[in-house]
C-alpha cells in the first residue's frame, strides 16, 4: 500500500474534524474522499503532506510515518508528492514558467536549461503551452488550476494529492481538469487522493471513493459500489439530499453545515 | 460587584495567557528561523533584492523625515538656547539629538509602517492564499525562503539607512542655521564637536540593527500568523506597526539604560 491512513484524530481548539478516520490507497489507483464543505477533506490531505499532525492515529506514506519525520525527512518525502492546491496557491509574483520551477529548484542535478525544457513539457501537457511567460492574475481559474497541476506534476511525484481540483469550474473545464486527473494516472502511473465534494467528478476520476462523515470513513467503495449503496446518509451525499444526509428535520437540530450552525 | 470583578480578573488572565502564548510562538518562530540560517541556498539568493526593497527603497521617506527634523531642531535649539548660553550649542544639541535618539528612533517608527505593515501583508496573503503551503509542499523551507532574508536585509541596511537620515538631518540643520539663526559655519561645527563621541555613532548603529530585526520579525511574525482572508491581513498589519513600534521604544529605553 502507498498511502495509508488510521485512525486519524485532529481538533482544532474544540472542534473535533477528524475522529478516527482510515483509509488506504494502493499504488496506481486514484482514490477520492467525498463529504460537504468543511467536513475536514482538505485537513486529511494535509496530513499525507506533513503540512499538519494528526492528534492520534498514523499516516503512512511510502512505508514512512510522516508526523514521524524531521524536516528534511519531510522535504525529501515531498518531493516524492505533489499538491494540487484548491485555489491553485501559484506565487503570484512570479510568472508560470518560474511557478512550475520552484520544485525542481530544489533537486540536485537541475540547472537552468532542464528546468526550462521540463517546465516546457509540464505546460504541453496541462494544455498551457505559450503561457509560460503571464503571470497567475492574467490566467483563468481553469488555467490557474491546470498550472497548479503542472506545477506539481513538474518534479515527476510518484504521488498526485488534489484538493477540489474542481471547484469553481464550470462542467466543461471541470472535464478538462478531470481528464488531466485520468492521464496523470494512465499516462505517468502516479497514485491519486483527490478530495472533491463534486460527485460527478469523483465518479469519472476515482478507483475508489470514500465518503468523510462525522470525522469518518463512512463508506468506501467503487463508483458503481456507491451508485448501487443504501447507506442513508451516502446516498444524501450523492443525491444531494439534506433530509437523507442530516436526517429529517436537520434545520432545527443546530446541525453544522459547511462550517456554519443551522437552527437552535 | 463580586461576579464584576472575577469577570474582570478571567479577562486580564486570558489577556495574559494569550501574550505569554505570543510570546512562545515568538520565540519558537525566532529558534526556528535561525536554525533556518543553514539553508543557504535557499535564502541567498534573496537577500540582495531584499536589501534593495527594504532599505535602498526606504532611503526617500527617511531622508525626507530626517531633513525636517534637522530643521526643526536647529530652529527650536535657538529658541531654547537664550541668555549666556552660546548660540554653537544648537550644532551641539542637533548633532547629539540626532545621532544618538532621533534619527535611529524616527526612521525606524517610520520603517516600522512602511517595512513592516508591507512585510506583514505580503506573507499573510501568502499564508491565507496557501502559498506558504504551496512553498513546504514544494520542499521549501518557508523560514529560509520568506524570514531570513528579510530580516537578515534589515539587519544590513537599517543601520545605512540610518546613518543616512543622520547625516541629512545634521546637514539640514546646519543650512537652517546659517540661513535662519544667522551662525556661521564654524560656530555650528564648533558644537557639533563639542561633546562628540565616535561611541555615539556605534550606538546609533547598535539600535538600528536591534530595530531593523524588530520591525521585520514582527512584520513575519504576524503575517504568518494571518487567518481569515483580507481581514485578517489588515488586522496583522495593524498589529505589526502596533507591536513594533512599542517594541523600538522599549529597545530604545533598554540601550540608553544599558550602553550610555
Amino acid at each position: 500500500m502507498s498511502i495509508q491512513l488510521l485512525d486519524v484524530e485532529k481538533a482544532f481548539g474544540p472542534k473535533e474534524v477528524l475522529r478516527g478516520f482510515t483509509m488506504r490507497v494502493e499504488d496506481g489507483e486514484t482514490a477520492a474522499i467525498v463529504g460537504p464543505s468543511g467536513s475536514g477533506k482538505s485537513v486529511l490531505l494535509k496530513h499525507v503532506v506533513g503540512l499538519l499532525r494528526p492528534d492520534a492515529g498514523s499516516v503512512v506514506v511510502d512505508g514512512i510515518s510522516v508526523p514521524e519525520l524531521n524536516r528534511n525527512g519531510l522535504a525529501q518525502l515531498r518531493q516524492r508528492i505533489g499538491y494540487v492546491f484548491q485555489f491553485a496557491a501559484l506565487f503570484d509574483s512570479m510568472t508560470i514558467a518560474e511557478n512550475v520551477g520552484m520544485g525542481l529548484r530544489r533537486m540536485p542535478g537541475w540547472d537552468r536549461l532542464r528546468i526550462a525544457k521540463r517546465v516546457e513539457e509540464c505546460l504541453a501537457l496541462v494544455e498551457l503551452a505559450g503561457m509560460d511567460d503571464r503571470y497567475p492574475a492574467q490566467l483563468s481559474g481553469g488555467q490557474r488550476k491546470r498550472a497548479g497541476l503542472a506545477r506539481a506534476i513538474a518534479p515527476s511525484p510518484k504521488y498526485l494529492l488534489y484538493d477540489e481540483p474542481t471547484t469553481g469550474l464550470d462542467p466543461v473545464t471541470t472535464s478538462v481538469i478531470d481528464r488531466l486527473i485520468l492521464r496523470m494516472r494512465d499516462e505517468l502511473g502516479v497514485t491519486g487522493l483527490v478530495v472533491t465534494h463534486d460527485m460527478t467528478s469523483a465518479f469519472r476520476v476515482a478507483d475508489r471513493i470514500t465518503l468523510l462523515h462525522a470525522g469518518r470513513a463512512r463508506f468506501t467503495g467503487t463508483p458503481s459500489e456507491v451508485r448501487a449503496a443504501s447507506d442513508p446518509v451516502l446516498r444524501g451525499f450523492v443525491e444531494g439530499d439534506p433530509d437523507l444526509y442530516y436526517g429529517v428535520g436537520w434545520q432545527n437540530e443546530g446541525i453544522n453545515v459547511g462550517g456554519h450552525d443551522h437552527g437552535a | 460587584m463580586l461576579e464584576r470583578v472575577s469577570g474582570a480578573l478571567a479577562l486580564v488572565g486570558s489577556r495574559t495567557i494569550t501574550a505569554l502564548q505570543g510570546m512562545g510562538q515568538a520565540w519558537a518562530l525566532l529558534m526556528a528561523s535561525a536554525a533556518s540560517l543553514r539553508n543557504a541556498d535557499v535564502w541567498l539568493p534573496h537577500l540582495v533584492p531584499q536589501m534593495a526593497r527594504i532599505g535602498v527603497a526606504s532611503v526617500p521617506i527617511a531622508l525626507f523625515i530626517a531633513t525636517f527634523t534637522g530643521i526643526v531642531m536647529s530652529l527650536q535649539a535657538s529658541y531654547t538656547l537664550t541668555g549666556t548660553i552660546p548660540v554653537y550649542f544648537v550644532g551641539t544639541l542637533v548633532g547629539k539629538t540626532m545621532i544618538l535618539e532621533l534619527g535611529p528612533v524616527l526612521t525606524a517608527l517610520t520603517l516600522a509602517g512602511r517595512v513592516g505593515a508591507n512585510i506583514s501583508a505580503e506573507l499573510g496573503t501568502m499564508r491565507v492564499t496557501e502559498q506558504v503551503d504551496a512553498l513546504e509542499t514544494l520542499a521549501y523551507d518557508p523560514l529560509a525562503y520568506l524570514v531570513v532574508p528579510r530580516v537578515l536585509a534589515a539587519i544590513l541596511m537599517f543601520p545605512i539607512v540610518v546613518l543616512l537620515a543622520i547625516a541629512l538631518g545634521i546637514g539640514s540643520g546646519w543650512i537652517t542655521a546659517l540661513q535662519l539663526l544667522d551662525m556661521s559655519s564654524p560656530e555650528f561645527v564648533k558644537g557639533l564637536r563639542l561633546f562628540f563621541l565616535p561611541w555615539d555613532v556605534w550606538f546609533a548603529v547598535i539600535k538600528s540593527v536591534s530595530f531593523g530585526a524588530v520591525v521585520t520579525g514582527v512584520g513575519c511574525y504576524f503575517g504568518l500568523r494571518t487567518e481569515r482572508g483580507a481581514e485578517g491581513v489588515g488586522r496583522s498589519a495593524t498589529r505589526t506597526v502596533v507591536v513594533a513600534s512599542m517594541l523600538i521604544l522599549c529597545l530604545d529605553a533598554f540601550w540608553a539604560a544599558t550602553l550610555l
